[in-house]
C-alpha cells in the first residue's frame, strides 16, 4: 500500500516537474515548485524520514516559495524568450540524468534487507545510541553527535550562503544612511487588509511556539535546529508579509539577525573547542559533564541551538535582503 | 464497539474522499476563478473535517487525536483566510466576478488597481 502511494506521489512529482519546465510564467513555476516540495515531503514521510520531511515542508514549500516570490517582485513574472541555448542545456541535463539512472542500477533494491546500510551501519546506530548518547531519536544522535562534523559543515554552508546573499543583495542605502521610502506592499505589508492581519497575527505566536517545541523536542521526536530555525523564520516572514518589513526589522533588527547568524555558527564551533580544551577530540561532547551520556545531551542541545540560530538568522537575512531592494528597472 | 468505530471511521473517510474528489472535479471544470475557488473550498471544509474525523476515530483517545484536532482548527482558520486573500487579490488584479464569464483575464473595463483602496 505504501509502495503504491509512493509510486502515485512520484508520478505526480514527475508531472509537476515537467509542468515547471514547460510553463513560461515564472509565478506559476514558483507555485508548482512549492507543490513539488510538498509532494517530496510526503514521500520522505512515507519512507519514515520524518525529520527530512519536516525540513522539506518548512524550507522547500514554505520559505523558498516566499523568497522566490520576493525575487520575482524585483524582476519580472514572465520568462524572456530565447534566454538560453535550450538544446545544449537539454543535452547536459539528459546526459547527467543518464549517468544517475545508470548509477542506481548498482544500488540495492528499495527495502532490500541485504543492503549494506541495513547490515551493519543502521543497526549499529540503533543499538548503540541509547548506550552512548541516551536519546530516543537516533536521527538527532547521528546528526548532532556521531556525525557532528558533517552537521558543522552544513551549518557553515548555510552561513556562507547567507553571507553570499548579503554581499550580493544587501540593501543600498542613500548617502544620509536613510533608506529611500517605498510605496509598495513590501514596506507597509497588508495593513489595509483587516482580516488577513487579524488571522496572521493570531497565527504568529503559535508558529513561534511550535518552532521552539521542534527545537527542544528534537531529541525525542522529529525535529531539531534546522526545522526549528526555518519555522521561526517563517513566523517572522509571515509577520513581515502582513505588517510590512519595517515593523519586522523593528521587532528583530538586522544587528540581532547578524548576531544570530554568526553566534549560532560560533556556538557550534565553541562546543567543539570546549571538548578539546577538556581533554578530548573536537566535537566529542562526552567530556562536557562528569557523566559521558549527560555530556552528550548537553552538547547536542547546545549545537542544535547553534544550528537553529544560524538557520533562522540566515533565512531572515536573505528575506530582508530581497524584500528591501528596489525593483530592477 | 471496535467494529462500530471502524465502520463509522470508514464511512467518514469515504465521504471525505468523495467531497475531495468533487472539489477536484469542480476546480477543473468550473468556468472562472471565483467559481473554481468555490468548488475547491469543498475540499477545505467538508473534505478536511470528514477525513480528519475519520482518522480521529482510528486514533482513539490519544495524543494523536489532540494533534488532529489542532490541525483541524488550524485548517478551519487558515483556509477561509487564504480563500479570502486569493479572491481579494484577484479582485485587485481586475478579475471581476461575472456570471457566465469564462476567463481569468482582467476585463477591459476593470477597475484599475491604483484607484481601488
Amino acid at each position: 500500500m505504501t509502495v503504491l502511494f509512493s509510486i502515485f506521489l512520484l508520478t505526480l512529482s514527475v508531472i509537476t516537474a515537467l509542468a515547471i519546465v514547460r510553463t513560461r510564467n515564472l509565478f506559476v513555476a514558483v507555485m508548482l515548485l512549492g507543490i513539488f516540495s510538498l509532494l517530496l515531503a510526503i514521500n520522505f514521510f512515507l519512507l519514515d524520514a520524518a525529520d527530512v520531511a519536516l525540513t522539506e515542508a518548512a524550507v522547500g514549500a514554505g520559505i523558498s516559495t516566499v523568497l522566490f516570490i520576493a525575487a520575482l517582485a524585483l524582476t519580472s513574472e514572465k520568462e524572456r524568450d530565447g534566454t538560453s541555448q535550450r538544446w545544449l542545456s537539454l543535452l547536459v541535463v539528459a546526459s547527467a540524468a543518464l549517468v544517475i539512472v545508470y548509477a542506481t542500477f548498482d544500488k540495492p533494491r528499495f527495502g532490500d534487507p541485504n543492503a549494506p546500510v541495513l547490515q551493519h551501519i543502521g543497526p549499529w546506530y540503533v543499538q548503540h545510541t541509547p548506550e552512548y548518547v541516551g536519546i530516543p531519536n537516533v536521527v538527532t544522535a547521528v546528526l548532532g553527535s556521531f556525525r557532528g562534523y558533517d552537521t558543522l559543515g552544513e551549518v557553515f554552508v548555510v552561513f556562507t550562503a547567507g553571507i553570499g546573499v548579503l554581499f550580493l543583495l544587501s540593501a543600498r542605502r542613500s548617502r544620509s544612511g536613510q533608506r529611500r521610502p517605498r510605496s509598495d506592499a513590501t514596506e507597509i505589508g497588508l495593513r489595509d487588509e483587516i482580516l488577513l492581519r487579524v488571522v496572521g497575527r493570531l497565527l504568529v505566536p503559535f508558529i513561534l511556539l511550535f518552532g521552539l517545541y521542534v527545537q527542544f523536542h528534537g531529541e525525542y521526536g522529529p525535529g531539531g535546529g534546522f526545522q526549528a530555525g526555518a519555522l521561526i523564520a517563517a513566523a517572522f516572514i509571515l509577520y513581515a508579509l502582513i505588517e510590512g518589513e519595517e515593523r519586522t526589522l523593528h521587532a528583530l533588527p538586522r544587528r540581532v539577525l547578524n548576531g544570530l547568524m554568526v553566534g549560532g555558527a560560533l556556538l557550534y564551533g565553541a562546543v567543539g573547542v570546549a571538548g578539546m580544551l577538556m581533554g578530548s577530540n573536537f566535537l566529542d561532547y562526552s567530556v562536557l559533564a562528569a557523566d559521558p551520556v549527560a555530556g552528550q545531551k548537553i552538547g547536542i542541545i547546545l549545537i542544535e541551538a547553534g544550528v537553529g540560530m544560524t538557520v533562522c538568522g540566515v533565512l531572515l537575512n536573505i528575506f530582508h535582503a530581497f524584500a528591501s531592494r528596489d525593483r530592477v528597472q | 464497539m471496535e467494529l462500530l468505530q471502524d465502520t463509522l471511521s470508514w464511512v467518514l473517510l469515504t465521504a471525505g474522499g468523495i467531497f475531495v474528489l468533487i472539489g477536484g472535479i469542480g476546480a477543473l471544470r468550473m468556468p472562472n476563478l471565483y467559481t473554481r475557488m468555490h468548488a475547491a473550498s469543498v475540499t477545505d471544509t467538508m473534505g478536511a473535517i470528514l477525513v480528519l474525523s475519520g482518522i480521529m476515530l482510528q486514533a482513539g483517545l490519544s495524543l494523536a487525536t489532540i494533534k488532529l484536532v489542532a490541525i483541524l482548527v488550524f485548517l478551519l482558520i487558515t483556509s477561509p483566510t487564504s480563500s479570502y486573500a486569493l479572491a481579494s487579490a484577484a479582485l485587485i488584479a481586475g478579475i471581476r466576478p461575472e456570471a457566465g464569464r469564462a476567463s481569468d483575464r482582467p476585463a477591459d473595463d476593470a477597475i484599475p488597481p491604483e484607484s481601488r483602496k
